[in-house]
């Protein structure tokens, strides 16, 4: 058996062990995930579908192109700038969030908001310009136009929900550098499997691996279902 | 009778092309008014005017005794609904799709209108079905139902048979006519096709170029026409 084949089977041990420490890092994990996803959803999605039902939006020009360059943001940049902003010279560092999950929170809003203003945006902007119209005409509200439109666009918007949990989830530069891997406060499954590689514990790092793998598998197939279930209607 | 609607110097402009040049309308309260023309004569736009998703760059909308001031209050915008020719179903089922207006107005979307609604257009069947499997027919038969569920003063029909089949045309216009006897309700009918207006309207006008060149009653418009353009599109020469 090869190196890979033996990580393999000691990685399956210790997920049937139920490792105290593993455990504690897959709930960290998913918290700062969730949490971070939560907040750039609720700020994200009214903005996205603003800007993509605005036509006429003063600054078009400039905001949709810094939008699209937000979705593809380094991490480790965004990690840099919440490391400065938090640290105790910094403009926020008397929150004392550096080393901390809030800190890491912060750098993975960053990370999803732009994902999930410019996926809501094109989602809304692929809706039939005529439906708004329509529901003005049924006697919707501008906020109830808004809504609809939405739900409408609801298979793109699931799109952008799937890629920011991806993008943050699976991110490992800016919640190394904002969280500083500590064990049991700030340690997540990417800066676990890093910390674990380098140690030579390879059997314990792709264990992590396989979990953060079926985290994401798990998380997705709930949101593929929900698409389907969506598509069909 | 009152009016519904009164206009008074309307123009609607497009930077300087204006589409719409009305200086005097009245649509009576509980009639059928046909408007007829070439495409481009502005009938889609006078009707967007009259469903107050649009504000007139000059003069004066006054609807059911209120002037409009700017935009239309919310309840008199949803005293008024307009079925284009397009349905615009939302991904939905169909009964969703019937109920929606009444979602809008926060109204209860549990009792018998909306089964009444469907059934009355054919749809009982399908009503569980997801909009986007319709036929065109169909669709536009929910999309009058979904008008109507919502009991409006004015129903504004913007070539709503345009790509229709016999069938469904006939229905349509029975249901537009019974909702007319039955419940007084004003309906505005913009159509291309001057034998749906002889079969619909109480009174009948031709529009081109965003002017009203006549408007009398139907059996006149046809009949006896005033002006030389009406008599020629009555005729079904083309007007330029």
């Amino acid at each position: 058996m090869g190196i890979l084949g033996r990580a393999f089977a000691d990685a399956l041990g210790l997920l049937w062990n139920m490792d105290p420490a593993l455990v504690e890092t897959v709930i960290l994990t998913l918290q700062v995930t969730l949490v971070a996803l939560v907040i750039a959803l609720a700020v994200g999605i009214p903005i996205g579908a603003a800007i993509g039902l605005t036509r006429h939006l003063p600054g078009r020009w400039l905001i949709v192109p810094l939008i699209y360059t937000g979705m593809g943001l380094p991490p480790v940049t965004v990690g840099l700038f919440a490391y400065l902003v938090l640290s105790n010279q910094g403009p926020l560092g008397s929150l004392g969030w550096l080393f901390t999950p809030a800190g890491m929170i912060v750098a993975q809003t960053i990370i999803a908001f732009p994902l999930v203003v410019g996926l809501t945006m094109a989602a809304v902007q692929g809706v039939d310009p005529n439906l708004p119209v329509q529901m003005l005409s049924l006697g919707a509200t501008k906020r109830q136009v808004a809504t609809v439109t939405l739900l409408e666009a609801r298979v793109g918007v699931t799109a952008a929900v799937v890629a920011a949990y991806g993008a943050i989830i699976s991110e490992v530069g800016a919640v190394m550098l904002v969280g500083g891997n500590i064990e049991g406060e700030t340690r997540v499954l990417t800066t676990a499997i890093v910390l674990e590689t380098r140690r030579g514990n390879f059997a314990l790092a792709m264990a992590l691996g396989i979990i953060l793998l079926g985290l994401a598998f798990l998380t997705n197939f709930a949101f593929h279902r929900l698409q389907v279930h969506q598509g069909a209607r | 009778m009152t009016a519904a609607y009164e206009l008074a110097d309307v123009r609607h402009c497009y930077g300087d092309r204006c589409v719409v040049d009305i200086p005097v309308l009245e649509v009576r309260n509980g009639e059928i008014l046909g408007l007829v023309g070439p495409s481009g004569a502005g009938k889609s736009t006078l009707l967007r005017l009259l469903d107050f998703l649009e504000t007139p760059t000059q003069g004066r909308i006054t609807y059911a005794s209120t002037e409009i001031d700017g935009d239309a209050s919310l309840a008199n915008r949803r005293d008024v609904t307009t079925v284009f020719q397009r349905p615009m179903l939302l991904k939905r089922t169909v009964a969703a799709n019937v109920r929606i207006g009444l979602k809008l107005r926060g109204l209860d979307t549990k009792d018998s209108s909306t089964e009444r609604w469907l059934d009355r257009l054919g749809l009982t069947d399908l009503a569980d079905a997801p909009a986007r499997t319709l036929s065109a027919g169909e669709a536009q038969r929910v999309a009058l139902a979904r008008a109507l569920v919502v009991e409006p003063s004015v129903l504004l029909l913007d070539e709503p048979t345009g790509n229709l089949d016999p069938y469904n045309v006939g229905l349509l216009e029975e249901i537009v006519r019974s909702e007319n006897a039955e419940r007084g309700t004003t309906i505005v009918v913009v159509t291309h096709d001057v034998f749906q207006a002889r079969r619909l309207a109480d009174r009948t006008g031709l529009m081109v170029s965003g002017r009203m060149v006549e408007l009398t009653d139907t059996e006149a418009f046809f009949s006896a026409p005033q002006q030389p353009q009406t008599a020629a599109f009555v005729r079904g020469d083309l007007l330029i």
